[in-house]
């Protein structure tokens, strides 16, 4: 390590003492542990004094010794040092702040060397450069320069700097015909709404708000607000204030300009009136049922079916509680009542005029009654048809149980009782009157639709895949078609051939009911998504026209035999009569048109009209309703 | 399987936007600095029609610029100017910074500007396209001359706003083309017609600014930095279709007589000449000094016939609809008050032909006083004054905004001082069949058919003799407002049919005739066709319709419900009068 001798504070020790510690500036510390405290000039030990002071002897020295506050304690000897008098006098002076040395004056008078008084000779000697007293060639050729570039007029003096705007005629020259690249797609914007009465200081009163409609408007946010001012009623001009939202409109407006997104909007400007349809009247499309002229009462529960006689004289209704009525149409009377052990599901009246039969299904029977109404020989002629049945040789296992009815079943009027495995729906005849069809929807089994012929006792199932919940079947009139409906689509399936023909494709979710054009190429299904489809079986396999104007779930749809009509009965309680031209121009499309809203059943239950059925000859309607009652419409 | 696989969204609408921030690095700017070309050069952003292609699958909410408006961007001499005061700012502080006062000074002397000319005539082709745009520039400018001079923004452009609104109005004055005014509670709203252009500007009421915080007032300093260079070029060309010097200069004339009035009064010259000037008491001069009047521009006689003529004889007819207005108050001398708004009615008093003054200390350039005896209306807004002239009418400043409105002299009597005003309509709304129109309006457009309207509710409050009779005619009113308002209200459910119900209704007397019974079925029947149509119409359609219908609904519910507010009014305020009636006897 280097030493470095400390010359100023040894200088004193040297004149009194000869010891001079040679030690350097290190901590003394380090010789703490030893005798010895350093090495004078002949490199011989210090030794440190035989006995150190403890605090007493400190103590006595303090109270005893006069010179205690002058002895200083020298640590590189580790001895102890009496200041003199000028050494003491010395320390006063710097603690005060004054110089060390006695003699200095510190406030010497100042001599002015550079003076404000010119004086007459030169500072120094030296004589003045030659370069001082002639013209300067640099400068010369610098300002020569510049008069050359201000001749040529290189500079020009600086103008003073505008602070207006100029304005002139811009647009002197225009050019109408300037279309720039983005004018194509630009889309000015939108003028300020002009103000309306209600932004008058002084506005008519019907304008102003209302307690109430102040209030709403104050709890509305800001966007929601019809108006984004409250009006208010000033008397006179000299009392209206300032409006505290000016500058929030005016930047608000601004931000629009530039940050709002711009679309071109095409706002249509249509007469309603032009929208629906020119149809035919309904005057000259008559006749249809206009007017509700009988109410067939009886029944004590909602009247699930209905089916006319093929002479129009008779009508049948099944209902849920029970029984069976036969109605003479043109008076009302109730002219049978038949108990059947459950519920009726649907009726369906044979449609041959010379057979006197109709198929009622409840739980799982078919019956097949014969209501011995009308002329005797076709219900005696219908008798024998029945008991005319020889067995055949050998005994086919069929799908349900054939049963003849006698003695008292007999006389009530029984003749058949079919016995199927499940719960059947729904019964349809054939045209022809023979065969009859019968619905045990399930959606498990391909066991869902039976035909059965009656003359031969012969059932068979047509299917044998599942293809979906059966909702109900119908035959073509004319031709050996079949058609099924199950829950979305209408299958048509040709029976001769025994294949699929058709798909159907109703768009409708839940397919409700169906009826077939006598003509046999067109049919209607309804839906419980209160839609009414028309399919033109020639045209297409997705629907002719779509008809929404039920408000609720059709039930029952059903075409009129002769007259271009069809009916639809909803759950709104209604029965809705169209027009339904079929043409037998392949060209030209069938015209629709409803011609009238039939109401009259009361909705119970949620459940209005549940099925419809027109009268075979007249322009009559039949409807039967939940509430228990059977309509007639002429 | 032949050719390349073609790639999602890089063609078609998504390659045509551009989102913001794409824009903002592709111009390689600042967000502020972008903001300000986008509004310089009137750019917006568009909404695409098909958002969820153009945004690449995402739903995020996005705005999107066309990419063809952002190339059109790039090649923008401006933007460089917007660099070059960047690296200007930037030496600036610098030089602040070491405190070189000489660089601060030179970097001062040099300070980069631009000029928005090109950009101007580049956004308005035509003056037409330019003048049309105008309506947004009046009222920013209006607003910015009404800035107190306190560092919101430049006094300069308060100043020069101040000087194109006082030069749009002069010359709005001297062409005689306002036509709309309305007092609202925002502003006043000023319509014009400029070169066939109808021009709406809202001047707001004049009071000191309550600054709001939440507002971004570099934005609004930008689109003043445009509207006043759009605003100076079209004041040019507008002064310079009247042959008026630009910028203006008051008629020799007036200025002498000015002169001799008020020299004393204003330190500078200089300084009172804009307010002179936007005292809008005097004439314009012009470039070639011409007859006083202009000689009258008759429309050119062309042989015509048919369907041409009667369109002619139409617009000729509007024309001299147009100067009757133009001349409303030709001929009579206003004084205005000291609690007038002196500028705007000193404006609109002006448009319309009218001699205006004011008290000398209002401001600069009243012509005569107060005690003028030919002065024929003095507009005060103070419920009494102490002393009248017998031969001048004292009216309330709405009867100069409603004449203007109803382009005639309405009857003073209605705006006398102290008396109730009647309500103050906006002259903007044009009512179509179905809308509610207020009585007043009614009642306006009686009397400008030229229709004697008997006021009966005119009538002093002190003459109680013919108390009875009052009575009755109250009752009449009643009655036939009654049937008024059904009148309007089944010429609107005509409107309407879905509404419509077919109801056994009341035999009604005037109905017991065979004649009702038919005209009453042929209704329902027609309903009812009507009913059955809407059945077959289509989905769309008759989505459209009830959208249709919906709307007129909600109209006519709301006309009806404001009537029905009129009438609970109407009829409150008849049994006060009632009361106090009832009270003095």
């Amino acid at each position: 390590p280097l030493f470095i001798p400390l010359a100023q504070s040894d200088m004193k020790d040297y004149k009194h003492l000869d010891i001079r510690n040679t030690v350097g500036n290190v901590p003394m510390e380090w010789y703490q542990d030893y005798p010895h405290i350093g090495y004078n000039l002949d490199g011989k030990k210090i030794f440190k004094p035989i006995r150190n002071k403890d605090e007493l002897d400190e103590f006595l020295d303090k109270m005893e010794n006069p010179d205690y506050w002058r002895t200083v304690h020298d640590k590189t000897t580790a001895s102890d040092i009496r200041l003199t008098d000028e050494q003491v006098d010395l320390v006063h002076r710097l603690q005060k702040g004054q110089f060390g040395d006695v003699n200095f004056n510190e406030y010497e008078p100042s001599v002015d060397f550079f003076t404000n008084e010119v004086m007459i000779h030169p500072v120094t000697n030296r004589p003045q450069d030659k370069r001082s007293f002639i013209p300067s060639l640099i400068e010369k050729e610098k300002v020569s320069k510049l008069v050359h570039a201000i001749k040529m007029g290189w500079i020009k003096p600086r103008k003073p700097k505008e602070t207006t705007p100029q304005y002139y005629d811009l647009w002197a020259k225009e050019d109408p015909n300037a279309i720039l690249g983005r004018h194509k797609m630009h889309v000015p914007a939108p003028k300020m709404r002009l103000p309306g009465h209600e932004e008058s200081y002084n506005p008519p009163p019907e304008y102003l708000l209302t307690e109430e409609e102040r209030l709403v408007w104050e709890q509305q946010d800001a966007e929601d607000r019809k108006l984004p001012f409250l009006p208010q009623k000033h008397s006179c001009l000299r009392a209206v204030p300032a409006f505290s939202r000016f500058i929030h409109e005016r930047f608000e407006r601004c931000l629009d300009l530039y940050l709002c997104p711009r679309q071109r909007k095409m706002r249509v400007n249509v007469n309603p009136e032009d929208l629906i349809p020119k149809l035919p009247k309904p005057k000259d499309l008559q006749p249809f049922p206009t007017t509700m002229s009988l109410v067939y009462r009886g029944h004590t529960s909602l009247v699930r079916s209905i089916s006319a006689s093929p002479t129009g004289q008779w009508l049948v209704s099944g209902s849920d509680d029970f029984t069976v009525r036969f109605w003479e149409v043109n008076t009302g009377r109730c002219m049978k009542t038949l108990e059947v052990g459950g519920a009726v599901k649907s009726v369906a009246w044979n449609p041959n005029p010379a057979v006197c039969l109709v198929a009622v299904c409840f739980e799982r029977t078919v019956l097949l009654l014969n209501p011995s109404l009308g002329d005797r020989l076709v219900v005696s002629s219908t008798d024998q048809l029945i008991t005319a049945y020889e067995p055949p040789e050998e005994d086919k296992e069929q799908a349900v149980t054939w049963a003849l009815s006698e003695g008292l079943e007999h006389n009530m009027g029984h003749r058949l009782t079919l016995t199927h495995p499940k719960a059947v729906k729904q019964v349809v005849w054939h045209g022809k009157g023979d065969y009859l069809s019968s619905v045990m929807p399930d959606n498990s089994s391909n066991l869902q639709v039976l035909i059965h012929q009656v003359s031969k006792r012969r059932t068979q199932n047509p299917f044998r895949k599942n293809k979906g919940l059966v909702q109900c079947v119908s035959f073509h009139p004319l031709r050996p078609y079949f058609f099924v409906a199950t829950q979305r689509y209408v299958r048509v399936y040709n029976l001769i051939k025994q294949e699929l023909t058709k798909k159907l494709m109703t768009n409708c979710k839940w397919i409700s009911s169906m009826a077939i054009h006598p003509g046999g190429d067109n049919l209607i299904c309804g839906s419980y998504d209160c839609r009414l489809a028309w399919f033109d079986l020639d045209l297409s396999t997705k629907p002719y026209k779509m008809l929404r104007h039920h408000k609720k779930a059709l039930r029952g749809v059903a075409y009129h035999r002769n007259y271009p009509l069809f009916a639809s009965g909803a759950d709104d309680g209604s029965v809705i009569v169209c027009h339904g031209m079929v043409y037998n121009d392949l060209l030209q499309n069938p015209l629709i048109v409803p011609v009238k809203v039939l109401k009259g059943h009361q909705i119970t239950h949620d459940l209005g009209v549940l099925d419809v059925t027109f009268h075979p000859t007249q322009p009559w309607v039949f409807s039967s309703g939940a509430d228990t009652t059977i309509r007639l419409f002429t | 399987m032949g050719g390349l696989q073609k790639k999602k969204y890089e063609r078609g609408s998504a390659t045509n936007y551009i989102t913001r921030n794409k824009a903002r690095k592709k111009l390689q700017l600042s967000l502020a600095d972008f903001r300000r070309l986008c509004i310089l050069k009137g750019i917006y952003p568009h909404e695409p029609k098909h958002k969820k292609k153009v945004n690449k699958g995402s739903t995020a909410p996005r705005t999107f610029y066309l990419l063809k408006d952002i190339r059109f961007l790039l090649h923008e001499p401006i933007v460089r100017k917007f660099r070059e005061y960047k690296v200007f700012v930037r030496k600036l502080r610098k030089a602040y910074g070491k405190a070189e006062w000489t660089a601060v000074e030179r970097l001062r002397d040099n300070k980069p500007g631009y000029k928005l000319d090109h950009i101007i005539k580049e956004r308005y082709p035509t003056f037409i396209d330019a003048l049309r745009d105008i309506d947004d520039a009046l009222s920013m400018c209006f607003l910015f001359s009404t800035f107190a001079r306190t560092g919101k923004c430049h006094v300069q452009t308060i100043t020069l706003c101040r000087r194109l609104t006082v030069e749009w109005m002069n010359y709005v004055v001297t062409s005689r083309s306002l036509r709309k005014v309305f007092i609202s509670i925002k502003g006043i709203y000023y319509q014009a017609e400029v070169l066939g252009q109808l021009i709406t500007w809202l001047v707001p009421y004049q009071f000191a600014h309550d600054h709001p915080t939440d507002v971004d007032y570099r934005v609004m300093a930008t689109f003043t930095e445009m509207y006043t260079t759009l605003f100076g070029f079209i004041n040019f060309r507008l002064y310079q279709t009247l042959n008026l010097v630009y910028p203006p200069k008051l008629d020799s004339k007036a200025e002498s007589e000015l002169k001799a009035e008020h020299e004393e009064d204003y330190a500078m010259d200089s300084e009172s000449y804009l307010e002179k000037l936007s005292a809008l008491s005097a004439s314009l001069a012009r470039v070639v000094a011409t007859a006083e009047e202009e000689e009258e521009n008759q429309l050119d006689q062309f042989p015509a016939d048919g369907e041409d003529l009667e369109n002619m004889e139409a617009r000729e007819k509007e024309q001299k609809e147009q100067e009757a207005q133009n001349r409303l108050f030709e001929g009579l001398k206003f004084f205005l008050n000291r609690e007038v708004p002196r500028e705007s009615l000193a404006f609109i008093l002006r448009c319309f032909g009218a001699e205006v003054s004011w008290d000398k200390s209002l401001c600069i350039g009243g012509t005569y006083n107060v005690t003028d005896e030919t002065i024929t209306h003095q507009i005060v807004d103070r419920p009494d004054i102490d002393k009248q002239y017998i031969n001048r009418y004292y009216i309330q400043p709405q009867w100069v905004f409603d004449s203007v409105n109803a382009k005639m002299r309405l009857p003073v009597e209605d705006y006398f001082l102290g008396v109730t005003l009647p309500p103050h309509l906006s002259p903007f709304v044009e009512e179509k069949d179905g809308d509610y129109v207020p009585p007043e309006k009614l009642k306006l457009m009686a009397l400008q058919r030229g229709e004697k309207h008997v006021q009966e509710e005119e009538e002093d409050d002190d003459d109680d003799d013919d108390d009875e009779e009052y009575n009755d005619e109250v009752d009449d009113e009643d009655l036939t407002e009654e049937k008024n308002l059904k009148k309007m209200e089944d010429q609107r459910s005509q409107g309407k049919t879905l509404a419509v119900k077919v109801t056994p209704g009341k035999v009604k007397p005037w109905e017991t005739g065979s004649v009702g019974n038919k005209v009453r079925l042929e209704k329902e029947e027609k309903a009812e066709e009507k009913r059955l149509a809407i059945m077959m119409m289509k989905k769309k359609e008759k989505y459209l319709y009830d959208k249709i219908m919906f709307g007129k609904k909600r109209t006519t519910r709301e006309a009806n419900k404001l009537a029905a507010k009129r009438k609970a009014h109407e009829d409150t305020s008849k049994a006060e009068k009632k009361q106090k009636k009832a009270k003095k006897q």
